[in-house]
């Protein structure tokens, strides 16, 4: 890897860690309004899949996956007035979070339906295939929303048109509380792609250089014709399913376990061991990344409020006026 | 030409796949076999797999697939192979399609049609048999429609295609091979949003849609000496052509509102509630209902026609309203 590569790679793990912590200190004083879904600690999938994408792939993120836009392309600023559920967001204003996507930059938006994106993306792929374009779409999903009917539906059809989609499973071991062994009867997820004729592989998600190495060969695969692949990558959220979830359904031996395994840790000692000078890279990626989000905040917090009529906007591409008649 | 409403169907879908590259129609077994009802007959062979796509049983992914084709700017026609099968891709419709638009700020449409054959009256059974357009009706971002004649099943599946918001289309089975019309050659476009007026009339106003304008009609025409009634085809039900049923209640004064799904929750109550609030001052009679008792269509013949409602009872209900 490059040097430029590296350091751009460690910018982008350190600005979602950032932005995402900032999220969690302004609810905590109670400047948000709505769920916030801390994706921290599981970095290394959104940068892994998402870096080396090109600006017409598509993504379908997750409620967690705050990251992927930023590395997608949307803008920071108004990400975080779309959290804010302020005029400038994507939604602008109609609903909060990941609910409103960044179309421009390949970003859907999600529902709280979660997997019910896999559909859709499997149904762009389909697009993708018979326009013989060499685009894909990649659906991020959690091992809880693998038990989701739409999650087979999607891989099933997937398979049938080898379609170029990459299904990926965020496996963070808890769907709200619930532990995987009561949520499905395999060891991995992955397991399951046997099933729909295509590969499936596990790896470890905080490690950037194995999820990067199987994301390129997956989309490599999707972009050549040869099909979809479910990569599962094991990885940990800090916080609980949303900042109101104290998670403690979970032992501190099992938190500080995966939090000696941190990615953004786990990035810094490969750069150390390529000699550079970390103290400096860290101070200096720290002023980086902050200055981005302090803007993004300011942004936002200063982007208007929308006016309750505006509530009647953007439902139909041609208004219909039933009243009025 | 002279064309049954499901010829009006097949040629709406004909012609759309060939005018515009981006429709396509995704279904069970709509290609080689040509759909469960032939609605598709000979449309795969004529405009290629890729266009009309035998889907896996999963109506919950052919919606969602809709919508990312949507996305891309595709049109995607999407066959329920039994309207009844619609609950099975509920989610997509109503938290995907449905709001799309509005939860991206307005970034983007969803040009879907769902459409499938609903309606009872053949025996089909529970699940053969359902009429669930009110599911649909109470859900904002979607349009709704149900055609009555071959004439506007053609018309208005064409303006569902080319419309630019989630359309679910409700054909109606009884239909498909009991009526026939003479429609025109060429283009044959029906506007979402326009109910027809069937029949004018001075005492009585009937609203209805889907196969009961047919019984309704026949009524109207064997009770002329008895009572001369309005007949009002609403065609689209969401959103309802107030402008056209308010105007008929103003004029005739008593309303009967005839659909074949069940009472409680239909579309006939939102009718009958606006025309109570906006036109009180005019009404002479009470705004009556006809519809399904509440229960399941049930598949025995006696117990189906006991359920459903048909000419007899559509003869007793105008009759009792017109004695007001």
């Amino acid at each position: 890897m490059t040097e430029q590569k590296d350091r751009e790679l460690y910018h982008w793990l350190r600005l979602i860690r950032e932005f995402e912590s900032r999220v969690s200190a302004l609810d905590k004083q109670g400047k948000l309004m709505g769920g916030v879904y801390s994706g921290k600690g599981q970095e290394a999938v959104t940068v892994g899949f998402c870096h080396d994408l090109r600006w017409d792939d598509w993504i379908f993120p997750l409620h967690r996956d705050l990251g992927a836009y930023l590395v997608k392309g949307a803008d920071p600023k108004r990400l975080m007035a779309q959290i804010f559920g302020k005029r400038d967001g994507f939604a602008k204003g109609k609903d909060s979070y990941l609910h409103g996507g960044d179309l421009a930059n390949g970003i859907f938006g999600s529902t709280s339906m979660l997997g019910a994106t896999l559909p859709v993306a499997a149904g762009m792929a389909y697009k993708f295939k018979i326009r013989k374009e060499d685009r894909v779409a990649i659906a991020f999903f959690g091992e809880g929303a693998s038990s989701r009917g739409d999650v087979h539906e999607a891989m099933n059809f997937a398979g049938v048109h080898k379609l170029p989609v990459i299904f990926v499973c965020e496996n963070n071991f808890y769907a709200y509380s619930t532990p995987n062994e009561l949520q499905f009867g395999v060891d991995n997820v992955a397991d399951r792609a046997a099933g729909y004729g295509f590969k499936g592989e596990v790896v470890n998600g905080n490690d950037l250089h194995n999820v990067m190495k199987t994301a390129g060969k997956a989309i490599d695969r999707a972009r050549k014709g040869d099909g979809p692949t479910l990569v599962e990558c094991k990885t940990y959220r800090y916080h609980g399913h949303s900042e109101h979830d104290r998670a403690d359904y979970r032992s501190e031996e099992e938190v500080i376990t995966w939090e000696s395994r941190d990615p953004i840790s786990l990035w810094e000692i490969y750069l150390e061991k390529r000699k550079y000078d970390i103290a400096a890279l860290r101070k200096e990626m720290t002023e980086e990344v902050t200055r981005i989000v302090e803007e993004a905040v300011a942004f936002a917090e200063g982007s208007p409020a929308p006016a309750g009529p505006e509530a009647m906007e953007d439902l139909y591409a041609m208004p219909i006026d039933t009243e009025a008649r | 030409m002279l064309v049954t409403y499901i010829e009006a169907i097949r040629q709406a879908m004909d012609e759309e796949l060939a005018r515009d590259g981006n429709v396509l129609l995704m279904g069970e077994d709509v290609g080689v076999l040509g759909g469960a009802f032939k609605a598709s007959a000979g449309l795969q062979e004529k405009h290629g797999a890729d266009r009309v796509v035998d889907m896996p049983i999963s109506e919950s992914l052919i919606v969602g697939a809709g919508v990312g084709l949507a996305v891309q700017g595709m049109r995607p026609i999407l066959e329920m192979q039994f309207i009844d099968f619609i609950s099975c891709g509920f989610d997509q419709i109503v938290n995907t399609a449905a709001t799309l638009r509005y939860r991206h700020g307005g970034q983007t449409a969803c040009p879907i049609v769902v459409r499938g054959p609903s309606g009872g009256g053949v025996h089909g059974g529970l699940y053969h048999s359902q009429n669930p357009e009110a599911w649909f009706c109470h859900v904002p971002g979607l349009k709704v429609v149900a055609p009555a004649t071959a004439y506007d099943a053609k018309g208005l599946l064409k303006s569902a295609i080319r419309d630019d918001d989630p359309v679910i289309y409700f054909e109606h089975k009884f239909l498909y091979r009991r009526i026939k019309e003479e429609i025109p050659e060429g283009e044959l476009l029906v506007p979402i949003g326009k109910a027809a007026l069937r029949k004018e009339g001075r005492d009585l106003t009937v609203i209805t849609y889907g196969a009961p304008v047919h019984a309704v009609m026949k009524a109207a025409r064997d009770m002329s000496t008895e009572v001369d009634i309005e007949v009002v085809d609403l065609r689209t039900l969401l959103p309802i052509d107030w402008a056209a049923v308010k105007a008929s209640a103003r004029k005739t004064g008593k309303v009967l509102i005839v659909h074949e799904a069940r009472l409680t929750g239909g579309i006939g109550g939102e009718v009958a509630a606006r025309i109570a609030q906006d036109c009180f001052e005019e009404l002479d009679g009470p705004v009556m209902r006809l519809a399904a008792r509440d229960v399941h269509t049930p598949f025995a013949p006696a117990m189906e026609d006991y359920v459903l409602p048909n000419q007899g009872k559509i003869t007793e209900a105008i009759r009792k309203l017109a004695a007001y």
